[in-house]
């Protein structure tokens, strides 16, 4: 008992000492790569790049040159314009799909967690409903449907994502909501909007914030998962599930077509979760200390 | 008791329901306090003290129930529709809390919390806030305090932050505050300037305040009346320095018996009150201190002795064998 206080007590006087060691060398590489694959994915119109849909049916699956920096693919595309363009669609779903997630979860989860009663078991049994449903099948209904677009895509994702950042933000607001300083508002006379936006908000935000970057990865990989079935984004545009799912088809003969999107999908995603991991970690310790 | 009562409780109890049956945490308890005077509310652990001052807030958990009036400034509290509630207390009222660690926001700065306070309720500018905040931070005795506005909660001491919470409190220039054992998270020499500080800022504002606590010693000297409480109730109500004369309640005299002292030879164990107070699911038949008192004999065990004045009318007790020597203890 008396070693572990030792620990514990060292830890909060070393916080700021801690925390900057902490971030580490592989926290600024994944940093690194995250900000290189987003300026690559903004300026593709303007690199010089070969189009990322022109057929060159004389140069299938031709090698690296000096011309396709990356060889080409099945049906003589540059692989590399169609990797960075399919960097645009990756991200845009990964980044948007999480936001709707956080805005409609998050203010759900502080709404239910702050008022109780019947409207939390309300939210909170919608969000089981939501949880229960297959969400392969909402994919299939709604692109079936709605037809297949990046706007679709992103909508299915994000409206998967509610129940997730619903009950961080419900959890996080269950334990804050007890605090004093909640009560100390209200002996003030603040309003119950005050409350929840000045009070609550910058609380419930760090974990959220935090669970976001993890969300993005997650949902990279989901994205990635239904192109390769098909049912992501149309034809010809690219994204790199649907790469892996085109490369598959000539993985004897060309396997890099498959290999090369797998590594910036697992990269990108790695980064995502290094990131996430590192500011959680950073916040937890913080909110226990107080 | 001079002029009118700015505050008056009368017949307040609170009734939570629990797991394990109704729990009546306030039983029946009447108080005023006149404008610019210091209530002490003393008593040990659950008896009643927190969940009292939360009644008198109007900011008692959800399912509690309350009975009785809170008269406020001519006002009954109990009935105030709840946007009329939240005017009041962001005019009038204001409480301090024992934990300054939970108290104060973790994630906003000193600054931004001072600051959105004063600008809700004095409808200030962001400079004119700013510039009060100063003033208020420097009047709680921080050190540096245009420094301090940018700081964040955990980056300061204990007793920083109890003045930090101290100076919310007081931005909206309440009549009334109620002081939640506001040393008791703090070590003894800070307890002593918190306290000094809440007198100081009383007198000058001249403001009601309530103080909480669970020591007698804290009340003596900066309080003008003191109420017991024991299980829910108030057991003794006097001047202060009628309470510490002539203590009629043999709780009362436990509870001073109890505080160590510094005359006494090492080693003297303290006269300890035997037992536990009552379960307050389990209300128990006659005076609730009668299981643990020394003098309690015959009607103690049947009838609940009221609280009534003997000698004279401000100095009230709820005993049926009330201590009748001078216990001689000055304030």
């Amino acid at each position: 008992m008396a070693t572990l206080e030792l620990i514990v007590s060292e830890e909060v006087v070393a916080g700021p000492l801690v925390r900057s060691r902490r971030l580490g060398l592989l926290f600024w590489m994944a940093i690194g790569w995250m900000l290189f694959v987003f300026a690559v994915a903004i300026l593709a119109p303007v690199l010089p790049l070969p189009s990322p849909t022109d057929m060159d049916m004389l140069e299938r699956r031709a090698p690296v040159s000096a011309l396709h920096w990356l060889g080409t693919d099945g049906l003589g595309r540059d692989e590399l314009a169609r990797l960075i363009y399919g960097a645009r669609i990756s991200l845009t779903v990964g980044l948007f799909a999480p936001v709707i997630g956080l805005a409609i979860g998050g203010a759900l989860g502080i709404l239910a967690g702050y008022f109780r009663g019947r409207f939390e078991t309300l939210v909170v049994g919608s969000m089981d409903v939501l949880l229960a449903f297959p969400p392969l099948i909402l994919a299939l209904a709604v692109t079936a449907y709605l037809g297949q677009s990046i706007l679709n895509l992103t909508c299915i994702l994000g409206v998967l994502g509610i129940p997730a950042f619903m009950r961080v933000a419900r959890a996080a607001t269950l334990t804050l909501a007890r605090r004093e300083f909640v009560i100390a508002a209200q002996a003030l006379g603040a309003t119950h909007a005050r409350i929840l936006v000045r009070e609550l908000l910058p609380n419930v935000m760090l974990p959220l914030l935090a669970f976001f970057l993890l969300g993005v990865a997650v949902t990279i990989v989901v994205e990635g998962a239904l192109s390769f079935l098909g049912l992501g984004v149309p034809p010809p545009i690219s994204s790199w599930g649907s790469m892996i799912g085109e490369g598959r088809e000539s993985l004897e003969i060309a396997p890099q077509l498959a290999f090369i999107p797998a590594m910036a999908l697992f990269l990108t995603v790695l980064s995502f979760n290094l990131v996430g991991d590192t500011l959680k970690a950073l916040t937890d310790p913080r909110q226990s200390a107080l | 008791m001079s002029g009118p009562a700015l505050l008056s409780v009368e017949g307040v109890a609170v009734d939570l329901p629990t797991a394990r049956g109704n729990l009546r945490a306030v039983d029946g308890v009447d108080l005023t306090v006149g404008a610019g005077r210091t209530l002490g509310i003393v008593g040990e652990s659950g008896c009643g003290k927190t969940m009292l001052s939360r009644a008198i807030l109007q900011l008692l958990p959800k399912k509690a129930k309350l009975i009785g009036r809170v008269l406020f400034d001519g006002q009954d509290l109990v009935r105030c529709s709840p946007e009329a509630l939240r005017k009041l207390r962001a005019r009038s009222l204001a409480v301090v809390f024992q934990d300054p660690m939970t108290s104060l926001n973790p994630v906003l700065t000193i600054g931004t919390q001072l600051i959105e306070t004063l600008r809700e309720h004095l409808e200030l500018d962001a400079l004119q806030a700013k510039k009060r905040s100063v003033e208020l931070l420097a009047a709680v005795g921080i050190p540096a305090p245009e420094q301090r506005l940018t700081q964040y909660p955990h980056q300061l001491s204990g007793g920083m932050r109890q003045r930090v919470a101290i100076a919310i409190a007081l931005s909206c220039e309440p009549k009334l505050l109620i002081a939640d054992e506001p040393t008791t998270a703090l070590d003894v020499t800070i307890q002593a300037q918190i306290l000094d500080l809440l007198a100081r800022e009383q007198r000058r504002r001249h403001m009601a305040m309530i103080l909480i606590t669970h020591d007698l010693g804290v009340v003596a000297g900066r309080t003008d009346e003191v109420a017991v409480m024991y299980a829910g109730r108030v057991v003794e109500r006097a001047p202060t320095h009628a309470l510490f004369k002539n203590m009629r309640m043999p709780y009362t005299e436990a509870l001073l018996s109890a505080i160590p002292k510094l005359d006494a030879a090492p080693h003297t164990p303290l006269p300890a009150i035997s037992g536990r107070p009552p379960d307050p699911t389990r209300p128990i038949k006659g005076c609730s201190f009668s299981p643990r008192c020394r003098y309690a004999a015959g009607p103690c065990h049947r009838d609940k002795p009221q609280l009534t004045g003997a000698e004279t009318p401000d100095h009230q007790y709820a005993c049926f064998h009330p201590i009748l020597i001078a216990a001689g203890v000055t304030a």
